[in-house]
């Protein structure tokens, strides 16, 4: 019998070899991988349509101040700034900073929470875009005790 | 075919609030297995919200949301008897769509 770990794994692989065949080109059309791939603040928010941010108290981040376990780190974002079109969450020191992004419409609150993974002690960030392209944020130190990204 | 959601959903205040786990396994691509290769990054990528078939809400995630991923956000005027359907799409074409009712 195969462990559940054993059978990740394969399918891990058989993923893999379907992806380098050029079957399956880009299965997401909306997912923005130039984000997602970015290495620093300044790229994440420029992929997702925001200038240069601004430190705002309208914004929040809600974290713990010390995540024991780097693997789940319930962090939350809200903002009462209005014509917000997306929040972004991110963690400063993560191989890629961009965790999440929600696309807000008018029957939501810009009040979101989730949790994330944290390579390392890092700041980490909650940005609210507008509709007009500015972007807004708020930081918070998280600390780590054990990471959450390696091996 | 992944596991279901749990979605809870509970209106307060002429709001809902809606509470979503996910089952999956969010790998980040940075792991290695026991060979020394890395584990290709498995994790999803979008995530729908929608209130009696209307979409409200979108999200894009990266590899860095959490193995069996959390989600809380609220939508506005939803009320008893609403239908909140959430739906997910990983980044190997795989997705799932759950439904729950406000209560």
């Amino acid at each position: 019998m195969q462990t559940r770990r054993e059978t990740l794994k394969h399918s891990a692989a058989v993923a893999g070899l379907l992806a380098s065949t050029g079957l399956f080109p880009q299965y997401a059309q909306a997912f923005d991988k130039a984000a997602f791939e970015a290495k620093s603040m300044a790229d994440a928010i420029k992929a997702m349509g925001g200038s240069a941010p601004v430190e705002s108290k309208d914004v929040t981040i809600t974290g713990p101040d010390i995540a024991e376990n780097g693997a789940v780190v319930p962090l939350g974002v809200s903002t009462s700034l209005a014509n917000v079109k997306r929040v972004l969450l991110l963690v400063e020191k993560n191989p890629s900073v961009l965790v999440a992004m929600f696309n807000i419409s008018p029957d939501v609150e810009a009040n979101f929470s989730t949790r994330s993974k944290m390579g390392q002690s890092s700041d980490v960030y909650a940005v609210a875009i507008t509709n007009d392209g500015k972007a807004f944020f708020a930081k918070k130190e998280v600390k780590v005790t054990l990471g959450g990204c390696g091996g | 075919m992944a596991d279901p959601m749990r979605i809870r959903a509970q209106s307060a205040g002429g709001n809902a609030t809606i509470r979503v786990l996910m089952s999956h396994e969010m790998e980040s691509g940075q792991r290695k297995d026991g060979n020394g290769k890395i584990i290709p990054a498995w994790h999803i990528q979008d995530v729908t919200a929608a209130l009696n078939g209307k979409t409200v809400m979108t999200a894009e995630w990266g590899p860095a949301v959490s193995k069996n991923p959390f989600l809380q956000f609220t939508i506005k005027g939803a009320k008893a008897g609403d239908k909140v359907a959430i739906t997910w799409k990983d980044n190997k074409g795989d997705s799932r769509t759950d439904e729950a009712t406000v209560s």
